[in-house]
């Protein structure tokens, strides 16, 4: 342990700690921007810096290491006015447009300004002038109000080795920029939207579209049916004040019929759906000597980075849509016929935690229903801005359930929307049908939590499964080069491209720290102990899909409606 | 009457840099072969105890920096030259390299038995193309002759980046990426080039060491000011006589590097003031000019030995417009990591921008000082830390002519 002392407290903290863990240990609060929990320091903002005795120079407390008998002073006039006056060189190159700012209210730089009481800033407002990047359905960058940083590029190249974010030019003119000089669109990106979480202000944001959908509604001509994914319930609460999870799904679902949406329905159903068509597909695989592993398409993220990096490995994934596209097709056939509607008519509508799914959602062969699949994604954020926009008081709001038909689910499509539980909810179902017996615990602990590569054997009637899961893209990369070198002992691997699962997603509330991750996912898992029906194969409205519709996994019906095919994103830079 | 020493140079103009013979006829590489025979750690307390600090402005105590990474974990070690010697009106490594280059290459070599390291860098400034052959002729020649018992040393040359003289922008550059400074510590010699113990020296430092093994840590230490002992090569530029370049000890006075060896401010002008130790050295006025020049001395007036460069003007410059060109400078180097030297640089060029043309007021200039305090104690590296140095010296010394430019 290293004794030190910090304005005046005494504390002692393990040898190799910065000043900036050892003052928050004595609750000694340091101004950080460029700093992120789970980022290697940086120490380029220098908001931090503090004064050590003994030292002509301040040092960043991010990136200073404690020492026995350190004196830190963190409050000194010298150490106010070099962060104030950090502060107001970095305001004075940024657009005073916090009122029209996406991140208006949840931003680190406008929440610095109010500390450190920024009024007459003494430099001249200069701002750039930089093109914003509109170039993907998903995510917008406008360089005008980066800081410079370099979170997203962390977030980019280290956690999801995409790296499709680097830096272009020198001094008072560097840029963060796509890679590969063009827009973002040209760029490696895949648009999971982890950069956006990274990003401290407004410089990268999602593709905002509510406007679509308030057209919509306002348009007597048009039925609006949406989906909720599984990841979304869980977080939703946290953009309208209330803790993770505590947002209850009839709740949700009341708040949605009273913004407007006529029909409330579920991706949980189509995650289910998922089940029994891609836990067939490797049933089938497996015994015709398909392709293996078997990668599950879930996550657009991923999609895009497998098409971009392992175009060679496309045979690989599963031909399932996911389950936003499962739907997608289904609601404007299925649903409409049973429900009497015209399928025209039908403005389709999914709320997702993903920035991808954007993009997913405009992909052009989604259009098998006859129109395009799903008319408009909305991400978790756009959907809390629309909540608090129409200052629905979800204290008040008398629970409402789902409509029917597309909106029954068991806790297995639940799951999804955490890091290992698409695998999880394939092995409750095909252990069954594969063994003919029930499966008493369906609890499959090995795959849940947010390690980064997980993996499990599973015993299914003498044949030994062996199953790997990966969340966050780098994560991925180590299973695919091995899967690419012929060397992968698995049969199934589970990807999903944000650090632990859907929960963590794009477009999810921003998510500044992993803890929240992990908050997520244990709400994910209660929420799953709370459902009736576990296992997706006893879902009774898929049973009637089946029956009614479809007639068989895998069949020519689920070949039109539910499965796709990938394109090499022929990126040869690469 | 203070007289030039050559230690750095004492072979410029008597050998053919290009015969490895020559240098070896003046005793060359038998410092490194008596290093050889020598305890490692002998041989760095040899080095402490000529109390040899670096040249390249830092001024660190040079055997202190070599046991740091001695002491350090690891089979893989580096020695790196730093020869991106750019600061402008600096030419001193040039000198070294163009006219005794294999002085460095022994002074490295006997850097990387000290050590430990199997491998040298040379990382060459961008503009001196036309010493990497000489260099390589030279390591080829010790090579061939078996003199650097299998250590390695390869010429990297830089791409003109001011910045990359800073040690750890110059680490980054070799491995590849952009020339930016990382936060410290962990310095070098615990993790450098590829997180790897590595110590980066100067030119002038390098130079040095096969010396100061011939003659002795003692005779080293008893040269010039025993804080900062031996001697300092200076280039001579601006308003003076002799527009050249010296080699004296440390005791030497800016007043006898101008009026002496520099014989003085052509014309009949009278002196203004000196910059000395590059573009990011203090502005010196008269008054001051009987500073010796060793390291401690020039700390205590505010201003750095630097790079040895004399940067002199006349009564006739105007100080507020050199002053500003300096401020582009900075603005033009800073790579743009650290925030307060990113925005800083450009606001300073901004307000000595607006102050010289006329359009200045007071206001400016308290904020020009408070902005150059800040930057002074919290910029991340040494570049955005020195970088108002010019503009809060001449503020400080040459208020008048600021005074004589406002609104």
């Amino acid at each position: 342990m290293v004794n030190l002392t910090i304005d005046g407290i005494k504390v002692s903290v393990p040898e190799g700690s910065t000043i900036l863990q050892a003052a928050k240990e004595v609750g000694v609060k340091i101004p950080t921007l460029c700093y992120h929990p789970d980022q290697a320091v940086k120490a380029n903002c220098r908001v931090c810096v503090c004064e050590v005795e003994g030292n002509r120079l301040l040092p960043a407390a991010c990136a200073q290491p404690v020492m026995e008998g350190m004196v830190v002073k963190t409050r000194t006039p010298k150490v106010i006015e070099a962060r104030r006056t950090i502060l107001e060189l970095i305001l004075a190159h940024h657009p005073q447009d916090c009122l029209n700012c996406i991140r208006n209210g949840n931003c680190e730089l406008q929440d610095l300004a109010n500390e450190y009481f920024i009024r007459d800033n003494p430099f001249t407002l200069k701002v750039r002038g930089l093109k914003k990047d509109y170039s993907t359905p998903s995510i917008f960058r406008d360089p005008d109000k980066c800081v410079l940083c370099r979170r997203c590029i962390d977030a980019c190249s280290v956690v999801q080795s995409v790296n499709a974010l680097g830096l272009e030019s020198r001094g008072v003119n560097s840029m963060v920029v796509p890679t590969m000089g063009g827009d973002l669109m040209d760029s490696p990106c895949v648009m999971c939207g982890q950069c956006v979480h990274a990003c401290p202000v407004g410089a990268i944001g999602e593709v905002e579209e509510i406007d679509k959908l308030l057209a919509a509604i306002a348009d007597p001509d048009k039925i609006v049916v949406t989906q909720i994914a599984p990841a979304v319930r869980t977080a939703i609460g946290e953009e309208v004040g209330m803790k993770t999870g505590d947002m209850p799904m009839e709740v949700f679902v009341a708040g949605l019929r009273q913004v407007g949406f006529d029909h409330v329905l579920h991706t949980n159903f189509t995650a289910d759906l998922t089940i029994l068509e891609e836990g067939n597909e490797l049933l089938k695989r497996l015994k015709e000597g398909g392709t293996l592993p078997m990668f599950t398409s879930c996550s657009p993220g991923w999609i895009n980075f497998c098409e971009t990096f392992y175009p060679d490995l496309l045979d690989n994934l599963s031909t399932c849509k996911s389950p936003q596209q499962m739907f997608g097709s289904l609601v404007k056939t299925y649903w409409t016929d049973k429900m009497g509607i015209d399928p025209a008519k039908i403005y389709s509508v999914s709320i997702m935690p993903c920035t991808a799914k954007k993009f997913e959602a405009s992909r052009p062969e989604m259009n098998a229903s006859g129109y395009r699949d799903v008319d408009l994604v909305l991400t978790t954020r756009e959907i809390g801005r629309l909540f608090r926009m129409s200052g629905i008081d979800f204290d008040k709001l008398a629970p409402s359930s789902f409509d029917s038909w597309m909106g029954a689910y068991t806790g297995a499509a639940v799951i999804f929307g955490a890091s290992g539980g698409v695998m999880e909810a394939a092995l409750r179902t095909v252990y069954e049908v594969v063994t003919g017996q029930t499966l008493e615990n369906v609890n499959f602990e090995v795959t849940r939590g947010i390690t980064g590569v997980k993996e499990a054997e599973v015993d299914l009637s003498g044949t030994k499964v062996k199953v790997a899961i990966a969340n966050g893209l780098s994560n991925a990369r180590q299973l695919m080069d091995q899967v690419r070198a012929g060397e992968s002992p698995y049969h199934f691997i589970e990807i999903m491209a944000c650090p632990g699962g859907c929960i963590g997603g794009g477009g999810q509330p921003i998510t500044k720290v992993n803890a929240k991750r992990v908050e997520r996912i244990e709400s994910i898992y209660v929420e799953d102990e709370n459902c009736a029906i576990r296992k997706s194969h006893e879902n009774p409205e898929v049973k009637t899909l089946y029956d009614e519709f479809l007639h068989e996994p895998l069949g020519h019906k689920s070949h039109e409606l539910l499965h796709t095919h990938y394109h090499d994103k022929n990126k040869k830079y690469l | 009457m203070a007289e030039e020493m050559r230690i750095v140079l004492r072979n410029y103009g008597k050998i053919n840099p290009l015969k490895i013979e020559d240098y070896m006829a003046q005793g060359g590489y038998k410092s490194l072969e008596k290093a050889g025979r020598m305890d490692k750690e002998a041989l760095i307390d040899e080095i402490k105890k000529s109390n040899l600090r670096g040249r390249g402005g830092a001024g660190f105590n040079c055997g202190q920096k070599w046991s740091f990474a001695y002491r350090a974990p690891g089979d893989e070690k580096y020695v790196v030259c730093n020869a991106d010697e750019g600061e402008p009106g600096t030419y001193k490594d040039r000198l070294i390299m163009e006219n005794d280059p294999h002085t460095l290459i022994e002074g490295m070599a006997i850097c990387g038995y000290a050590i430990g390291s199997k491998q040298g860098f040379i990382y060459l400034r961008g503009e001196y193309p036309q010493l990497i052959n000489i260099l390589n002729n030279a390591i080829s020649q010790a090579k061939a002759k078996g003199l650097l018992q299998g250590f390695e040393i390869e010429v990297r040359s830089g791409a003109g980046a001011y910045v990359c003289g800073e040690e750890t922008a110059l680490i980054e550059s070799i491995e590849g990426n952009r020339g930016e400074p990382r936060f410290k510590p962990p310095y070098p010699p615990s993790e450098g080039l590829w997180m790897k113990p590595t110590i980066v020296n100067n030119v002038e430092t390098f130079a040095n060491i096969p010396v100061i093994l011939e003659k002795g840590a003692e005779w080293y230490a008893g040269i010039g000011v025993s804080s900062y002992p031996g001697t300092k090569v200076f280039t001579l530029t601006g308003d003076i006589n002799n527009k050249t370049f010296f080699e004296v000890p440390t005791d030497t006075t800016i007043r006898e590097i101008i009026f002496q060896f520099g014989g003085g401010i052509p014309g009949d002008k009278k002196f203004k003031a000196v910059q000395i130790g590059g573009t990011s050295g203090a502005f010196i006025p008269e008054s001051l000019l009987d500073t010796p020049v060793a390291f401690d001395d020039m700390s205590a007036i505010g201003a750095a030995l630097g790079s040895g460069a004399v940067f002199v003007l006349d009564e006739s410059r105007d100080i507020v417009d050199v002053t500003t060109r300096i401020a582009k400078f900075f603005e033009h180097e800073s790579c743009g990591k650290c925030a307060p030297c990113r925005e800083g640089t450009a606001r300073m060029h901004e307000l000595m921008e607006s102050v010289n043309s006329g359009n200045g007021s007071m206001k400016d200039i308290a904020l020009m000082q408070k902005l150059g305090n800040v930057m002074s104690i919290a910029c991340l590296c040494g570049l955005g830390q020195a970088a108002p140095a010019p503009v809060l010296t001449t503020i400080k010394h040459f208020a008048a002519d600021y005074n004589a430019k406002l609104m």
